[in-house]
């Protein structure tokens, strides 16, 4: 059984760099995870570089530059499994707010000469480029989920992801629903588990960066939410965050300015 | 709880006093039967696991396999294996069974059971048997037709409607020149023929129309889809054999094996422990309820 | 010199100085004790030392999806009802690490020793403590025990404590189960201004009571804690008919009302009232392994009929919208429940109302049922 070690790639696109800290900070499970896997190419964490192609490429942030859109391609057909990692590479990320704006005007006001960028409008996720194996959301990752997702590869399964809303976890942990005791906004009902509920479980509503919980109920929640806004625009804003260009928030986001003008 | 139906006995693999807890089986032989679907035949590495563990027909295992998880599977062997093996035939289509789908013989994996309620071999005795089955529903179904082989004069008139999608996917053809020998009567039918097949096309409940049913002294076994399983019921009300002598078995979500976890309840019934098999008297209220 | 013998249901009065020292008696005979602490803008049941420790003075206003704590009237300690989350983490707790195997050979079961911690419960209310009854006959049956539920349940120390201010959403009246306590206590509390009115509910908690300076407590103070308790019984704030349960919540027919329909498209679907549900028992057995997949475990967490991979099975979902999610939900718990147990499966204390984010009032939906299949 010596078969040869799977190869891994690690890639940064448009993104903070935080979900390839995730994988750094594993500490613990490094060790393990450099004897199970070859980590070919991880410019974050070594200048060492083999050459592809590889098993997996592991994707970090969005799709921003022409140049970007070339290289995801080449990414794609270098890479037996693609897995989107983090909430850039999944759904846009913060900076996909630009999808809402003008770009160039963003442009302007940033740099003293824009003339040089060369940019899109839009900031998308890599699966509106290529064909993507699997994502993992959050902002940053769940390094523990990232293992896991590794661990099921080579293990021939699928990932144990939760399927269920933040919610579930956040009541597991004994957090109290920061939504009912303290008219806290919260995206919990609505966002993918995943995170372990750390934002109210430390008293602050959830902002969704783990991205939308396919069964989610849009249609409860935004009237909920902004029946009880501390300013105008409050649910808007919220759903116009990390996870802006997700579709599910992107129309609920829309729905939130509408049912707030009633 | 539930007088209507009868007790399952408690289990003899699994640690009582820990929370679903395997005992550990080899396998010592792997049967593949059609694509995709292959019998597993275990063996209790404990000597007094072996010895303890009986199980009755229609009853389940939950199988274990470390990092994957628990499936509930029903047992396809002789209850009265003289080697005291238990085998269970196994489609893989989740992650657990798929999985299962890749060990060899020699390996280990956790089993822990009985489970569940059995079909009413004694209840049943002195009558007509019809078993009705589609695809993987055949499996739960064999240590009942052993039994009945076993046990052939204490049954009357026993017929078997088994259907599969096409000849290639017929399971235990080798048995059935055997279990017609013992005056089982088959109806095997395909959805799909291929160019040797000259049997019978068609759906299982059809060939109720094929024989003859006493209404008043006949016991109808069913295993399958559950669209299967609908029809049938439908053809053997139709011919006026009571609801209570109607036994359906049913396949719900299990974590326990015990009526601890939730999650297989319809109604008031745990499946894994006041079934699998139900008589069709009892489920009849909530059958025509969606999604429930 | 007063003969005060005491034994099972004696009522002595207790100071409130007095009640600290048997906290501190319990703790010495090995008990970890766990009472109503203010946390996060709300009251959870967390470690105790103290009254000190408790929300003194401190009340609720409970509404559907809303809770807010308030400055009470009194300097009491169990004015507050009842706590965001309820006792079941004690004794089913939300995870449990069930299993640890190696591959050896086979496979070799990796044994830890976990000591069983003994609880002893301050402050348990008559609806917390029928529902710790209802959740007994689920944990331990005469063909099945869960172990961690059974240790800890056997080691168990209630101090109930009587109602006297129902919140908004509370309806034991009409299950049953309150606001005077009933089922098997230690010992059982009536707050007064300045004492506690101890009944004695047990062996146990008589010894460990005769330690403690009381006196018998006069007709006067008596009777203050029984028309403090008939009027907890006018306040509560809501109330169910329970007349025509479980039927009403069984019969096909009702399983396919448009009501049905109706709350589902408010329900989020988020599992809330099923997590601080005190009887609510469904959990989940979920793996893990290491990358070289030597080493695995299983642990056992709470699930929820809400979580759609609850109801999943190869091919499909058996329960695929939030309408028979829901459905499920309270049809069991009103309904199916009783067959199964013997009883229903609620016991009014109303968290599954405070807590929905969508502020739905089940006791309202199942009027709203009632109205739709009567007319």
């Amino acid at each position: 059984m010596a078969a040869k070690k799977p190869t891994v790639a690690v890639y940064k696109f448009s993104s903070c760099d935080g979900c390839q800290l995730s994988l750094l900070n594993l500490e613990d499970e490094l060790l393990d995870l450099a004897g199970a896997v070859d980590i070919a190419y991880f410019l974050e964490a070594s200048r060492a570089v083999k050459p592809g192609p590889y098993d997996i490429a592991l994707v970090e942030g969005s799709v921003t530059t022409p140049h970007e859109i070339e290289r995801i391609r080449e990414i794609r057909e270098d890479a037996r499994f693609v897995i989107a990692l983090g909430t850039c590479a999944t759904s846009g990320g913060i900076q996909a707010l630009r999808n809402f704006a003008d770009a160039e005007e963003y442009a302007r006001a940033v740099y003293d000469h824009p003339e040089y960028l060369e940019y899109l409008n839009t900031a998308t996720p890599i699966s509106e480029t290529i064909k993507v194996d699997l994502e993992i959301w959050g902002c940053p990752v769940n390094k523990h989920l990232v293992l896991e997702c590794i661990a099921a590869l080579l293990q021939n399964r699928k990932p144990n992801l939760p399927q269920y809303s933040v919610c579930l976890e956040c009541k597991r942990r004994g957090a109290v629903c920061v939504l009912v005791a303290h008219g806290t906004p919260c995206l919990g009902p609505v966002t993918q588990a995943g995170c372990g509920a750390i934002c109210p479980a430390n008293g602050r509503g959830c902002y969704g960066c783990f991205g939308p919980w396919p069964q989610g109920n849009f249609d409860s929640l935004v009237p909920t939410l902004t029946a009880t806004e501390r300013f105008p625009g409050e649910t808007h804003l919220l759903l116009r965050n990390f996870n802006a260009h997700a579709p599910a928030f992107r129309k609920a986001a829309e729905a939130a300015l509408t049912v707030g003008k009633k | 709880m539930t007088s209507l139906l009868p007790q399952s006995a408690p289990p003899t693999a699994g640690h009582p006093g820990k929370l679903i807890q395997p005992d550990w089986a080899e396998i010592v032989r792997i049967t593949p039967e059609t694509e995709g679907i292959s019998t597993f035949w275990l063996r209790f590495i404990d000597p007094q696991v072996r010895e303890r563990y009986h199980f009755q027909p229609g009853q389940f295992n939950m199988l274990y396999l470390p990092g994957y998880g628990e499936s509930a599977i029903s047992m396809s062997s002789d209850p009265e294996d003289e080697e005291r093996l238990v085998a269970h035939t196994i489609r893989f289509v989740g992650t657990v069974t798929k999985n299962i789908g890749r060990l060899k013989v020699g390996d280990v994996i956790g089993v822990r059971g009985p489970f569940g309620t059995s079909w009413p071999m004694k209840q049943i005795e002195g009558r007509d048997l019809v078993l009705a089955c589609g695809g993987i529903g055949l499996p739960p179904l064999r240590p009942a037709i052993y039994h009945i082989i076993r046990n052939r004069e204490k049954y009357g008139k026993v017929t078997l409607l088994y259907g599969a999608r096409t000849p290639k996917d017929l399971m235990y053809p080798d048995e059935h020149e055997e279990w017609q020998r013992h005056d089982i009567h088959m109806e095997i039918s395909v959805d799909r023929g291929d160019e040797n097949w000259d049997g019978r096309v068609g759906v299982v409940p059809m060939w109720f129309y094929n024989f003859r049913i006493d209404p008043r002294n006949t016991a109808v076994l069913t295993c399958g889809p559950e669209i299967m399983i609908r029809f049938v019921i439908y053809e053997g009300l139709a011919r006026r054999i009571p609801a209570e002598r109607i036994f359906v078995s049913l396949e719900r979500n299990m974590k326990c094996g015990q009526g601890s976890c939730g999650h297989c309840q319809i109604g008031p019934y745990f499946i894994c422990k006041d079934g699998p098999v139900f008589p069709f008297s009892v489920l009849q209220r909530y059958v025509n309820v969606e999604e429930y | 010199m007063l003969d005060i013998t005491i034994s099972r249901g004696t009522t002595v009065a207790l100071s409130k100085a007095e009640f600290d020292l048997l906290l501190a008696d319990l703790r010495e005979n090995g008990y970890q004790t766990v009472g109503p602490r203010v946390q996060d803008e709300s009251i959870v049941y967390a470690d105790i030392q103290t009254l000190a420790d408790l929300p003194r003075g401190v009340q609720t206003e409970q509404e559907a999806g809303h809770f807010r704590l308030m400055r009470g009237a009194s300097n009491n300690y169990f004015d507050f009802i009842p706590a965001a989350d309820s006792w079941k983490k004690f004794l089913f707790p939300p995870r449990v690490d069930l299993l640890t195997v190696r591959k050896g050979k086979g496979w070799e079961y990796v044994e830890t020793e976990t000591a069983t911690p003994r609880y002893a419960l301050v402050g348990v209310r008559g609806c917390e403590l029928a529902a710790i009854e209802i959740q007994d006959k689920i944990f331990i049956r005469p063909d099945f025990y869960d172990p961690t539920y059974r240790l800890r349940r056997e080691g168990l120390f209630i101090i109930a404590v009587n109602c006297l201010h129902p919140a908004g959403t509370c309806f034991c009246t009409s299950m049953g189960t309150g606001p005077k306590v009933q089922g098997s206590y230690d010992l059982c509390l009536t707050e007064l201004d300045d004492v506690f009115l101890v009944e004695i509910g047990s062996e146990l908690g008589r010894s460990l009571l005769s330690k403690r300076k009381y006196d018998l407590p006069s007709a006067f103070v008596q009777n203050i804690a029984n028309q403090r308790l008939a009027r907890a019984v006018q306040e509560m704030g809501r109330s169910l008919d329970t007349r025509d349960l479980p039927g009403l919540l069984t019969e096909p027919e009702n399983l396919e009302a448009a009501r049905w329909d109706e709350v589902a498209k408010r329900c989020l679907s988020c599992g809330n009232c099923t997590q601080v549900c005190p009887t609510c028992f469904c959990w989940d057995a979920t793996d893990s392994v290491n990358l070289s997949a030597t080493q695995a475990s299983r642990t056992r967490v709470w699930d929820s009929c809400f979580n759609p991979a609850y109801s999943y099975v190869f091919g499909g979902n058996t329960r695929p919208t939030i309408r028979a999610r829901y459905r499920q939900w309270l049809t069991h718990k009103f309904g199916a429940w009783k067959e199964q147990f013997g009883t229903l499966g609620c016991t009014g204390c109303g968290r599954c109302i405070t807590w929905c984010p969508a502020k739905i009032d089940h006791v309202a939906e199942i009027a709203a049922l009632r109205e739709e299949v009567n007319s």
